[in-house]
């Protein structure tokens, strides 16, 4: 699948970037912010090319606005921010949900909270991805800890964005944004790319938000002769408001019913050596990296360790979690906030391993040394 | 060529949310009636609002409509203009929904003169949550929000947004209806961003606190304060105070966004194809 003469050097920004375009991109709005900008620049770039359109709108809420606006109309549409820009999309990122507007939203995590450290790296959106928004509703994270990940994983977003109608936040980090590693391109014909489903019915016919046993409406695009409604108040399935309890409850859950019919297809996780694991790491983002270092070294003493690592932030990959729970003694979390997904974490393993937080704030990545020492603690 | 109005409207949506009284039926009139006059196609037009009273006029109309976020309906309606620059988008909002909490993007759309269409249904309240004053509230009202006097000066609008760029920029009345009908003509058909402002009545919140507590109070009032832009022209600036223009204020020819984002496409293009070649 792979050549080596589609080999390039990228730098993450640069991959989410590619991998957009790849993905089937052709709508880019987004506020400039320290360490996602070069997401923008390069889309500026390549945009046109493909007849794409690419603005600069006057800040992150008009963005995830434009955003929303371009794919109703049609059109694959991203964002790109940074913690501030992630808060100010929020109110944004509940409108897709609850209309379940396709769309993927990047953000470069950096130390927070407020303007934080501009220019460092950190994991401290996690929860924010989750629970930013109001309200109860579904979301898909992901988090890539290498460039060449980052470039599948912005196709994997688009994929599940497009196939289940669900706002999908691609949760990077400085490191990875602005570290540069080799990535294999595939060939075009080579990608799997999915579009929104359609509807089999005429504009007569056609129920907005009436799904079926894949709990997706079928989505068609405005100006294609269908004249039908959006809104962001809740909805029955002509997608006009309603406050009936029965058609109010139906919605919410069937928003999130949805999720569960795409769990199978959204959960990413890797597992390194944790067949015959007595002691496992959990990690995502660059601080699986570190975490695969430590695993090795480990094993280098004696130490039998293994990885999972997370792909899918959310939802969260508790039957992962909770095999790995079954085998092992303990599971080391190491992030690069005060511990936000160890708490998943125990929640998955529900008691049957000690779970151990390692945390670092002070603005530098863990080490693999700061890993294996909680490996060796437990 | 005339259509009823009711071609325009989902009447299965009705009855409208809107208090006995209220302007903004008349203002919707004006606009259903501009867009027959330009004889569109109904899977052509797309209409997008914010969140208050004006912004839920969308979803009594036969049109691919949006009712979005509070404040962002340009923003909304510059993604849909983008992704789809042959359809006519069109922009109903409120003042608090235009000018306050959306007033940058307001701004922004005109500076960029992108093609929407919007209509500001001016009723100088928020009737949505019964009566907070906006930045459309004269001075000296009463408001839940100015219980002594409200202490803030308007904004004109249209001279904002034709500051900010826009091609067009018109002010009517819910009183002067038929005028009010031909400036969102000219508004649609403008090739760039254009504004009407629609200065209706909201005799629930606004009127009845401020010695006008009827509708036919609220238009009379818009009868004697409004001046077209003839008469004004005879007028000194002694006799317009407190007075305001209707009429077109303003119109220009600048370039619109959509085609200059098409010219950026065909540059990027060629160069891609040079650079290959």
């Amino acid at each position: 699948m792979h050549n080596e003469a589609s080999a390039r050097l990228m730098q993450g920004n640069e991959a989410c970037a590619e991998g957009a375009i790849a993905a089937g991109l052709r709508f880019f709005a987004g506020y400039p912010i320290t360490p996602s900008t070069e997401i923008a620049e390069e889309l500026a770039q390549l945009l046109p090319r493909v007849g794409g359109a690419f603005i600069q709108m006057e800040d992150e809420v008009a963005s995830i606005s434009a955003v929303i606006g371009a794919s109703l109309a049609g059109a694959k549409s991203m964002t790109a921010t940074s913690g501030p820009g992630f808060s100010l999309m929020q109110e944004g990122i509940g409108f897709a949900a609850c209309t379940e507007a396709p769309c993927v939203i990047v953000d470069v995590q950096r130390m927070g909270p407020s303007t934080g450290l501009p220019t460092s790296p950190a994991q401290g959106d996690v929860m924010q991805a989750r629970w930013g928004t109001h309200g109860d509703h579904p979301v898909v994270a992901l988090c890539p800890s290498s460039v060449a990940e980052t470039f599948t994983l912005t196709i994997e977003a688009f994929n599940i964005s497009e196939r289940w109608r669900v706002p999908v936040i691609l949760l990077m980090d400085e490191i990875v944004a602005h570290m540069r590693e080799k990535v294999a391109v595939p060939d075009v014909g080579d990608l799997r790319v999915v579009a929104r489903p359609r509807p089999a019915v005429g504009p007569d016919e056609y129920l907005p938000y009436a799904a079926g046993g894949d709990l997706v409406p079928p989505m068609a695009d405005f100006g294609t002769g269908y004249r039908y409604h959006v809104t962001g108040l809740l909805h029955d399935e002509t997608g006009f408001p309603t406050t009936k309890r029965a058609e109010v409850d139906a919605l919410i859950r069937r928003l999130h019913a949805k999720m569960e019919k795409a769990r199978a297809h959204v959960t990413f996780v890797d597992e390194f050596m944790t067949d015959d694991a007595e002691v496992a790491v959990f990690a995502y983002g660059i601080t699986a990296r570190a975490s695969a270092r430590a695993v090795r070294d480990a094993r280098a003493r004696g130490i039998k360790a293994g990885l999972v690592k997370a792909r899918t932030l959310w939802p969260f990959p508790d039957e992962v979690v909770r095999k790995v729970a079954v085998k092992v003694r303990a599971i080391v979390v190491p992030e690069m906030n005060m511990g936000q997904l160890v708490g998943e974490v125990e929640r998955a393993s529900a008691g049957m391993a000690k779970v151990l937080s390692l945390t670092r704030v002070d603005s530098e990545p863990i080490t693999p040394d700061e890993i294996l020492a909680g490996l060796k603690e437990v | 060529m005339a259509m009823p109005i009711t071609h325009y409207l989902r009447i299965d949506k009705m009855p409208h949310i809107w208090c006995p009284g209220c302007g903004h039926g008349i203002v919707l009139g004006s606009v259903l009636r501009a867009i027959d006059s330009l004889g569109l196609d109904k899977n052509e037009v797309c209409v997008v609002s914010g969140i208050g009273c004006a912004s839920r006029a969308p979803g009594y109309l036969d049109f691919d409509t949006l009712h979005t976020t509070h404040g962002r309906a340009i923003a909304f309606a510059t993604g849909i203009k983008m992704a789809k620059p042959w359809m006519k988008v069109i922009v109903l909002t409120g003042d608090g929904d235009a000018a306050a909490i959306g007033g940058n993007h307001l701004i922004h759309a005109a500076r960029r003169n992108i093609g929407i269409a919007t209509v500001c249904f001016n009723n100088s309240i928020y009737g949505m949550t019964s009566g907070q004053y906006s930045p459309m509230t004269p001075a000296g009202s009463l408001a839940s929000t100015a219980p002594y006097g409200h202490i803030e000066e308007p904004f004109d609008l249209c001279e904002l947004v034709y500051a900010a760029g826009a091609s067009y920029v018109a002010r009517g009345t819910a009183y002067h209806a038929l005028l009010l009908s031909k400036l969102v003509a000219r508004a649609i058909a403008t090739d760039g961003f254009s504004f009407v402002e629609a200065v209706t009545q909201c005799p629930t919140y606004f009127g009845r606190r401020n010695r006008m507590r009827s509708a036919v109070d609220m238009l009379k009032w818009q009868k004697e304060h409004a001046v077209p832009l003839a008469a004004a022209a005879r007028m000194s600036p002694e006799e317009l105070s407190g007075k305001f223009r209707i009429g077109e204020l303003g119109v220009r020819t600048r370039p619109e966004y959509t085609r200059r984002h098409a010219a950026i496409i065909e540059t990027a293009q060629r160069r891609e194809a040079e650079s290959d070649a």
